[in-house]
């Protein structure tokens, strides 16, 4: 099975935010960038999936500055075979435009299997698998969090609304991966004396005309202040006072 | 005329209480831009379902309806809609962003060849484009965008708007579902619950971390949501207790778990790290409970108390079990 791992690279969890001058973007001035969380499971079962059929291959492709090398050269020594920068140094938010820029790579190369985080930490849009899907033709599920190959059909789990959807899903296709689905392995040095000599391709992308258009982006407006209430179990009191006061008790 | 599509959610016959919500934003935006709101519910079964959606406001319903639409398919279910979006000269479509929603919505604009915003808190029509605001870093930033392509696609944050409620009776249009070849299908749904209520639907959530210290502790998050009487509240749970293995993931709230934002929160034992605010910054109340005066959470918190969990949510269970006895 031939296996696409789209990766992303994004502004560290613990980030805080600060608005660049042009008020659409953020100031990446003294920010960590990281490979996206939900991308490590993508990665990790891609290359479960890989041993378990002792067959196939594992691209990881990415669209993002150069500065990606970095986490692209940490999957290589993880165990990818491939990887691949789609070079642009636009802020990837929009999903279509993104969607079809992936759409477009992925038809030029062998694929029956696409696999994603279940969303970037940065645009949190959670849109791109299923959108890609949708122009690719192929099956999907996502948020998943239990994925089992069988004869080229896939049976995942993923929560729902107070439930647990169990799935069919043929292929190809695109799956999208949560938390829980396994754990991520992490490159040693014999990987990342390998990854020195496995290809990197590097290409420019053209991303199209965007289908939303960024307006702003700003600050959500900080919480007003709070109260203590008091201390202690005495506190209880003021406490219920003060909910029944604003209607929610 | 052209209309603002709602996609409803219908799981088993029952309506799914987010899909009155995107109503309630797709009748904004009707007035807004001069469309009429139609909605479009798919699967088999659907005569209830449609009844009550006949009298949230909507001018339309339209039932993809048939045996072969019992179990969701993402595939199946965007082919059909995406038809009934044409047929309807859809210039929106909205569905609430659930777990359905990311599924399907995505899909269906792909195939509609257009954008997509998702997560979405607000929506506007301002100089004939459709705009929308979504919480992006984890919450710490919001981004407003304007669509530039037709159209405007979007799925809606759960708990934000209010559910549509009171039309007049809208007729029901009947489709019969499509059969045919399934690339993926839900075989089975396991309920996870217990028939508990969904994390992202609760009215209240009672959070608990690792100042419980362990993981049978935890008791005292569910007694209080219990205290709220049935069907109102849900327990979540931080990180660290999650990754303790005291509870399942599915109780994540924050950044790498679910995104929600009850009418009241209650974050007990739990200090505040910038990844577990990002899942619940947007609740309307917050409430805190911790020994540290100087925890974090107290910066976002409405209402707090600096003290022991073990003393202080015992006591608060009882008052307001009291309170939900005498209503
Ligand atoms: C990539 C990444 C993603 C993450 N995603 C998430 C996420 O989605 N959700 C999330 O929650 N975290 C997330 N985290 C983890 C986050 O950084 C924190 O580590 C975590 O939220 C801490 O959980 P806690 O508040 O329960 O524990 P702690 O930080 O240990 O806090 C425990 C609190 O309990 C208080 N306490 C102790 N005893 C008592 C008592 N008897 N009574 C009252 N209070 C008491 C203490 O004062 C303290 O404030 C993420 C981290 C990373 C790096």
């Amino acid at each position: 099975m031939d296996i696409v791992v789209c990766i992303k690279r994004v502004p560290a969890t613990d980030t805080a935010i600060k608005i660049a001058a042009d008020g659409k973007s953020i100031d990446p001035t003294g920010v960590t960038f990281e490979l996206n969380a939900y991308d490590e499971f993508a990665l990790e079962q891609a290359l479960r999936i890989k041993e378990q059929l002792n067959a196939g291959s594992v691209t990881v492709v990415t669209i993002g500055p150069k500065e990606c090398k970095k986490q692209l050269d940490d999957a290589l020594a993880r165990g990818a075979d491939k990887a691949v920068l789609l070079s642009t140094t636009e802020w990837v938010y929009d999903g279509a435009s993104t969607a079809a820029a992936l759409a477009a790579w992925i038809k030029t190369v062998p694929c029956n299997l696409v696999l994603c985080g279940r969303q970037a930490v940065d645009s949190d849009n959670n849109q791109l698998p299923a959108n890609l899907a949708g122009r690719l033709g192929f099956a999907c599920v996502t948020e998943v969090s239990k994925l089992a190959l069988d004869n080229g059909v896939f049976t995942a789990e993923r929560d729902i609304e107070g439930a647990r959807e169990v799935v069919t899903c043929k292929t190809p296709a695109v799956v999208s991966c949560h938390k829980g689905l396994n754990e991520p392995r992490y490159a040693n040095l014999k990987g990342i004396m390998a990854a020195k000599k496995k290809p990197f391709v590097e290409q420019p992308v053209q991303l199209g005309s965007k289908a939303m258009e960024i307006v702003a982006l700003t600050l959500p407006p900080a919480r007003a202040a709070g109260k203590i209430v008091g201390t202690g179990v005495d506190a209880v009191p003021a406490l219920i006072a003060a909910l029944r006061e604003i209607k929610v008790l | 005329m052209s209309n603002i599509v709602v996609v409803a959610e219908v799981r088993g016959g029952a309506l799914k209480r987010p899909s009155l919500e995107a109503v309630t934003a797709a009748l904004q935006l009707a007035g807004q831009s001069g469309a009429k709101v139609a909605v479009i519910a798919c699967g088999a079964g659907l005569d209830a379902a449609c009844a009550e959606l006949g009298k949230s406001g909507a001018h339309k319903v339209v039932a993809i309806d048939g045996p072969a639409f019992a179990n969701y398919s993402g595939d199946a279910y965007a082919k059909a809609v995406v038809e009934q979006c044409k047929a309807l000269a859809a210039s929106a479509v909205l569905m609430a962003h659930t777990a359905m929603g990311k599924d399907l919505l995505p899909r269906v604009s792909a195939l509609l060849d257009t954008g997509i915003v998702t997560d979405v808190v607000a929506v506007g029509f301002e100089g004939g484009a459709f705009t929308a605001k979504k919480p992006v870093f984890a919450g710490k930033a919001t981004l407003a965008v304007r669509a530039a392509k037709a159209p405007f696609v979007a799925t809606l944050r759960p708990n934000n708007f209010a559910a549509a409620a009171g039309g007049a009776g809208a007729e029901t249009q009947k489709v019969a579902a499509p059969g045919g070849n399934l690339l993926s299908v839900v075989k089975e749904i396991v309920a996870s619950g217990g028939g508990k209520t969904p994390l992202q639907e609760a009215k209240v959530v009672v959070a608990g971390g690792r100042g419980l210290k362990e993981a049978q502790h935890f008791k005292m998050i569910e007694d209080l949501a219990a205290a709220f009487g049935p069907g109102v509240a849900a327990v979540g749970a931080s990180r660290a207790i999650v990754d303790a293995g005291w509870r399942p993931h599915s109780e994540q709230v924050g950044q790498t778990g679910k995104v929600v934002s009850p009418p009241l929160y209650f974050a007990i034992g739990i200090s505040g790290a910038i990844q577990h605010i990002a899942g619940m910054r947007t609740a309307r109340t917050i409430v805190a409970i911790n020994q540290d005066a100087d925890a974090p959470i107290f910066k976002i918190a409405d209402f707090g108390i600096v003290g022991d969990a073990f003393e202080v949510v015992p006591a608060l269970t009882t008052a307001i079990a009291a309170i939900v006895a005498g209503k």
